[in-house]
């Protein structure tokens, strides 16, 4: 073993800068930061809710309706979109390979299943809120 | 037994990621209705006490923040690993409790609207 072996100089805070696919990884990481951030949103709700006046609920929604909470609605839609949903259920067939029998599904079957049921489970719960 | 532990956060990402997945960008268009000012007929604070009320309703309003709250607390455990803060069992801990408050507080508030 040589005495000075060379170790490659690495960023411990922006290693994921050096490469295309880090950095699609740290976006896909993310997406879990807005995720909190909605899970905080849907807790206020629901503590507005649970002080039973109409009054605390309205004030609820009314907090919602402000530019920068459009502007971040709108952002956290279509990167959430891009690098959650797409990602995650292109992901799908690599993460659970599907076997039945002696042959593999293929995996565009099982990524359209997902498209599939975020079609179903998005509409279900447009349904539920009153949208459609 | 670390790796039991390890075995549950994990599968706790993983079906959390597969339902935010598909059900957050639906979610993100509701709250974007509600910010520019059309809110849904679902939302009305009839119906939403109405819908928080029933089995079903705290049923699947506990199912998603649960899955939601224990995929975020570890995926940003691994983000704060991955940005170099080196400190796992302390970030862990610190992510893992505020998981477990958020999980308290959701059945709370889920339990006192009647």
């Amino acid at each position: 073993m040589s005495r000075r072996p060379y170790i490659r100089p690495v960023s411990r805070t922006a290693w994921y800068m050096t490469h295309v696919r880090y950095k699609s990884y740290m976006l896909r990481e993310l997406t879990c930061v807005l995720v909190a951030v909605y899970c905080v949103l849907i807790l206020s709700g629901l503590a507005a809710l649970a002080s039973g006046t109409q009054t605390r609920w309205d004030e609820f929604l009314a907090s919602q309706q402000h530019l920068a909470w459009i502007l971040f609605h709108g952002f956290a839609l279509v990167f959430f979109t891009v690098y959650q949903s797409i990602a995650w259920f292109g992901l799908a067939p690599k993460a659970m390979p599907l076997q039945m029998g002696d042959r593999t599904v293929p995996g565009g079957l099982i990524v359209a299943a997902h498209y599939m049921l975020w079609l179903v489970l998005s509409a279900a719960l447009f349904w539920i809120a009153g949208v459609i | 037994m670390a790796i039991a532990k390890k075995a549950l956060v994990w599968s706790l990402f993983a079906v959390g990621g597969t339902m935010t997945a598909l059900l957050f960008p639906a979610l993100m268009v509701i709250f974007l209705l509600i910010s520019v000012g059309h809110v849904p007929d679902g939302l009305s604070f009839g119906n939403a006490t109405a819908f928080s009320q029933s089995w079903l309703g705290k049923m699947f309003l506990f199912g998603v923040l649960f899955l939601s709250i224990w995929h975020a607390a570890h995926r940003l455990r691994v983000i704060f690993h991955d940005i170099g803060l080196r400190a796992d069992t302390f970030m862990a801990s610190v992510l893992y409790v505020l998981a477990a408050l958020g999980t308290l507080l959701t059945a709370y508030f889920l339990w006192t609207i009647r």
